[in-house]
């Protein structure tokens, strides 16, 4: 496909993947990378439209591939005895950004992958001003942090909920958190 | 403290609280006004009033159970919410849907989109004061409701369709009903247009408020009648083609200024456009037989490939499109709506300032922001 090829030729080593899913296309870029391939991206290829940021937790998508495969070891059990070499594990998140060309009606979806221990990724809301709630969504719902955002505050949650709701560790019943309305005329706390 | 309020840095103004629960804000909105005179110099928005973690639910529900839920995002359209979901989980599978049954869902979201349109131009009459239009259109609502109602029982959330097809044919006079219905509608739309596009006092109210380049709106995200105000052709219907829409014989309108005016005359013109779908496309079914299949062969439970997909189709208000990222069993893995209003709301804030404070009103109100799926 000439978009497949045209994005190889400009990200070039950049490109960890690229990968097709029921005919989307899906590139992934180092994560310390993403503002400059995705300026390039726009600038070069005329992707500037920005859909939509998408964030995913991966954590139980891993558990339950390792425990397949555990199973599948048990199974095989005596007879195979070389085991296969371990792989280093993925990250736990990954943000994938829908971009869109407007004059050739292309799309493409660029993941970055963050891993838990490192929830920093470079803000792009200088890219496209329509970054900017998609962002916060996405480090209200994940904790996933982007530096350089003009203002980084819950979007959907209250400030003060303790926990990032669509992470796989957090169960669907919710826990028991309950929203205390504080008023304070000209205070620090909640928007006056 | 918002952003906005950091940015003022004037000290002659007053805070003005419009929302969340208030008779002009669509839905449980709040928008933080800070006005001096009557001048707005900028607004600080506050939204998730009405977030029930659609996402997380759908986690959490197998892939039919989830599309009742998507009934309860943009309520004033819920066919398309519902065709929007189905054709992207199809397109995960690889399911190929049957003609007989596309017919059907164009039929149905097109009616959706003239009553979405219906509330929008009739909402806007009554936020600027104009109160009469809102009868001759919202009675021809009813009339779109009552098709809905008889087709499978639900007015709002018709949770219509099935993955892979459709759940039941179209009743059998359809044809005298819509005839029926189209009559009333170009009466009612006629009727408005004389009411309302040449007045002087809607002339006044809308033409030049919180106008937007093309440039802004492609940076802040914006999609469908907003940001075919601002003159750029882009409607997924055409440029996209998906279903069957490519062989229809449509326009796309659009605007010069993306004023409140150009909206509310997109609007007005597309629903024209629509009934001319309709009308092709029940040209079309009429060529079909009566034993024709509605739903491709999908097993009872259904189970996507491990995979993700992006699938977006246009909906009355813009781009509506679903990531799903499936993992191989019958719950989906994860699910991201991308509502149209959401990224259209963002831009709120640069759209109302230095306006007045009456057009604030006006400017939500023309955006056509809807509470359910903007928090999901």
């Amino acid at each position: 496909m000439a978009l497949k090829d045209s994005v190889s030729r400009l990200l070039q080593n950049d490109l960890i993947a690229l990968e097709e899913s029921a005919g989307c296309i899906f590139a992934e870029v180092p994560k310390d990378k993403i503002v400059s391939c995705l300026s390039s991206l726009r600038d070069e290829l005329g992707f500037n439209f920005l859909s939509d940021i998408v964030g995913v937790d991966n954590s139980a998508l891993y558990e339950a591939k390792a425990k397949k495969a555990k199973k599948k070891k048990d199974k095989e059990g005596e007879e195979n005895e070389t085991p296969e070499p371990e792989r280093p594990a993925l990250p736990r998140f990954e943000v994938i950004y829908l971009l869109l060309n407007p004059d050739t009606n292309e799309r493409l979806q660029v993941r970055i992958r963050v891993p838990e221990d490192d929830l920093k990724v470079q803000s792009i809301t200088s890219l496209w001003k329509g970054a900017n709630w998609p962002e916060r969504e996405c480090f209200d719902m994940f904790g996933i942090r982007f530096e350089g955002h003009p203002y980084l505050r819950r979007l959907l949650m209250w400030d003060e909920f303790p926990a990032h709701p669509l992470r796989k560790d957090y169960p669907l019943e919710g826990m028991g958190e309950e929203r205390h309305l504080i008023y304070e005329p000209e205070g620090e706390g909640h928007w006056t | 403290m918002g952003p906005v309020k950091q940015r003022i840095a004037s000290e002659d103004y007053v805070t003005i609280n419009v929302g969340p629960s208030h008779p002009a804000m669509h839905g449980t909105l709040r928008a933080i006004a800070y006005v001096s005179g009557e001048t707005v110099l900028g607004t600080d928005l506050e939204i998730g009033y009405l977030h029930r973690g659609v996402e997380k639910l759908g986690e959490n529900l197998t892939y039919h159970q989830f599309i009742p839920i998507t009934d309860r995002l943009n309520y004033c359209s819920a066919i398309a919410n519902n065709v929007a979901y189905e054709m992207a989980v199809e397109k995960l599978m690889g399911v190929e849907v049957p003609v007989k049954a596309q017919l059907i869902r164009i039929i149905m979201t097109e009616l959706s989109r003239i009553a979405d349109h219906i509330v929008l131009v009739g909402i806007l009459g009554v936020d600027l004061g104009a109160f009469t239009p809102f009868f001759y259109l919202f009675i021809q609502r009813e009339e779109i409701y009552e098709i809905f109602e008889w087709y499978n029982g639900a007015r709002l959330t018709n949770t219509f369709g099935r993955i892979g097809g459709v759940e039941s044919d179209l009743p059998e006079d359809f044809e005298t009903r819509w005839h029926e219905l189209k009559k009333g509608l170009e009466k009612a739309i006629d009727e408005t247009d004389k009411l309302l596009t040449h007045n002087r006092i809607w002339m006044d109210r809308t033409i030049g408020v919180t106008p937007i380049s093309a440039e802004d709106a492609l940076s802040w995200g914006f999609t469908g009648p907003c940001l075919r105000a601002c003159g750029v052709k882009r409607d997924l219907r055409k440029d996209e083609p998906y279903s069957l829409y490519s062989q229809f014989d449509f326009d796309v309108p659009t605007g010069k200024h993306g004023d409140v005016f150009d909206r509310y005359m997109i609007r007005m013109i597309e629903m024209q456009e629509s009934m001319k779908i309709i009308d092709q496309a029940f040209d079309l079914y009429k060529q079909l037989g009566p034993n024709e299949p509605l739903m491709a062969k999908v097993p009872k439970i259904i189970k996507p490939p491990e995979g993700e997909v992006y699938h977006a189709i246009e909906s009355p208000n813009g781009e509506l499109g679903f990531y799903i990222k499936s993992d191989g069993t019958d719950k989906p893995y994860r699910i991201k709506i991308r509502p149209p209003c959401y990224m259209i709301f963002q831009a709120f804030d640069e759209l109302i300032q230095g306006e007045m404070i009456s057009d604030l009103i006006a400017c939500l109100s023309s955006l056509n922001i809807i509470a359910g799926e903007l928090d999901r």
